[in-house]
């Protein structure tokens, strides 16, 4: 049953009734799925999943994000990821397992304030979810742009495919590193272009909800590259 | 109890009340959510002369931290009468009647909110009356479950607000401030209308068993009138300007 029509939902509002699984942002009531937030429903092989339009970012495992050194103790990092809940970063995912809190000296790898790109670790909410800057595009990031958009905007940033996200990156001459939390930093050689960038972000923002959207941001890098 | 005397006429021959309704008809409900900038969730809501506030932040850090819980989030809430929203100024310090209202307010809406995906973090409800006009827990009841679901916090359905009552022997819908005063008996009923189920229900005044099936009866019917309402201000906030997909 693949294809049906999104539509637009509210909490308590029946998207369907009959043999389907509830999946993300819905309930199961009876016989019927009910949304339990404000967003678009997708029905797909059998499963009913809402798409949510509001609401903050909660961490998922192998997410990247990007996030910011709050504080730090004698065996971890805390990094403000724009979530309800911390990151944890511990000091052996930096300095390897023979660290000491004694030898080792934490500020001078990761400050407070400095912006790092993580992936999460493990996020099964009984503690504050583990994080780690250690594999590729990982760590700390020293040059650059930092962005915020709404987290649940991050999927249309990056399109189908992430089409959207490459078409901004080709035509601007820029790189965009995207936190599935909302926060990206863009970063190029060329002034301009980084304001293009951002521009075609803040209008993905802005504009989200509109169909046609790629054909608007394609538009609008066209023109001001003239 | 009979209510106090007065010189309103609260019920004339033609059964048209003193504000110039019918018995059985709601007064002007509207309802705008996301009026906030710095809260996560908002609403402002108007229900006849009642005009109150909502912010809601969260999920967010519990402070105190002993208040948090390792199995579910919290909600707490906080209705509070601005002091310019009654005739005489009203003191800002919290009453024990707005203690009250917060607390079954919190009652009223935790069977809605989903917080056990949000272990250890709280979700503050603040409702501020800037004006009231009698029924102001049903409006800000009615404006605190919009300002939820513009927050994007889980619910399993919104909580529609609305009060019945008896006014000179007759019962009515949604009893404004004067009937309150005067009348004989206030039934807020808070109501979750896919779900069929009452999430408020106090009782002020006298009824017979007939009279309260029946207040019960227009009151369930005032709440499905009012979520309507409801759900035109989060279809306004949210897809009004794009077209569906």
């Amino acid at each position: 049953m693949s294809g049906e029509r999104k539509r637009h939902v509210i909490p308590g509002e029946v998207i369907t009734s009959g043999s389907y699984r509830a999946e993300q942002n819905t309930i199961q009531v009876g016989d019927n799925i009910v949304s339990t937030i404000v967003g678009l429903s997708d029905i797909h092989d059998g499963s009913v999943r809402v798409i949510p339009l509001t609401g903050g970012y909660m961490p998922k495992d192998d997410d990247l994000v990007i996030g910011k050194i709050a504080s730090h103790s004698s065996l971890s990092w805390t990094a403000d990821i724009n979530s309800c809940y911390v990151g944890m970063l511990p000091a052996s995912d930096v300095f390897g397992r023979d660290y000491s809190s004694s030898s080792d000296d934490m500020t001078a790898k990761l400050a407070k304030g400095d912006l790092i790109a993580a992936r999460i670790v493990n996020a099964d909410m009984t503690r504050d979810p583990l994080i780690t800057i250690s594999g590729r595009e990982l760590g700390k990031i020293d040059s650059g742009e930092l962005v915020k958009i709404s987290p649940n905007k991050v999927p249309r940033l990056i399109g189908k495919r992430g089409s959207m996200i490459q078409m901004i990156e080709s035509s601007t001459n820029s790189q965009v590193t995207i936190g599935q939390n909302g926060l990206l930093v863009v970063s190029s050689e060329d002034p301009n272009g980084l304001l293009k960038a951002i521009q075609a972000i803040e209008l993905i923002e802005e504009q989200a909800h509109v169909a046609n959207l790629t054909d608007q941001v394609n538009e609008m890098l066209e023109s001001k590259s003239e | 109890m009979g209510g106090r005397d007065t010189d309103i006429v609260l019920l004339d021959e033609n059964g048209i009340r003193s504000d110039g309704r019918k018995v059985n008809e709601t007064r002007k409900v509207t309802i705008k959510a996301g009026v906030l900038k710095n809260a996560n969730g908002s609403a402002y809501i108007e229900f006849g002369d009642n005009k109150i506030l909502v912010g809601v932040y969260g999920p967010r850090d519990v402070h105190p931290k002993h208040m948090s819980d390792t199995d579910t989030g919290i909600l707490r809430c906080r209705y509070h009468m601005a002091p310019f929203s009654v005739g005489e100024r009203k003191n800002p310090a919290p009453s024990r009647r707005e203690v009250e209202i917060s607390k079954v307010i919190k009652e009223a809406l935790e069977p809605a909110v989903m917080l056990k995906e949000f272990p250890r973090t709280a979700v503050d409800v603040y409702m501020e009356v800037l004006q009231a006009d009698g029924g102001t827990r049903c409006a800000a009841l009615t404006g605190a479950s919009v300002a939820l679901a513009d927050a994007g916090i889980p619910m399993r359905d919104l909580v529609a607000g609305c009060a019945a009552g008896k006014a000179a022997d007759a019962v009515i819908l949604d009893v404004n401030n004067e009937e309150d005063q005067a009348g004989q008996a206030d039934l807020p009923i808070g109501y979750m209308p896919n779900l069929k189920k009452i999430t408020l229900l106090q009782l002020d005044g006298v009824l017979t068993p007939e009279e309260y099936k029946q207040c019960i009866e227009i009151g369930i019917e005032g709440c499905n009138q009012v979520y309507e309402i409801q759900k035109k201000a989060l279809q306004d906030k949210f897809f009004a300007s794009g077209e569906k997909q």
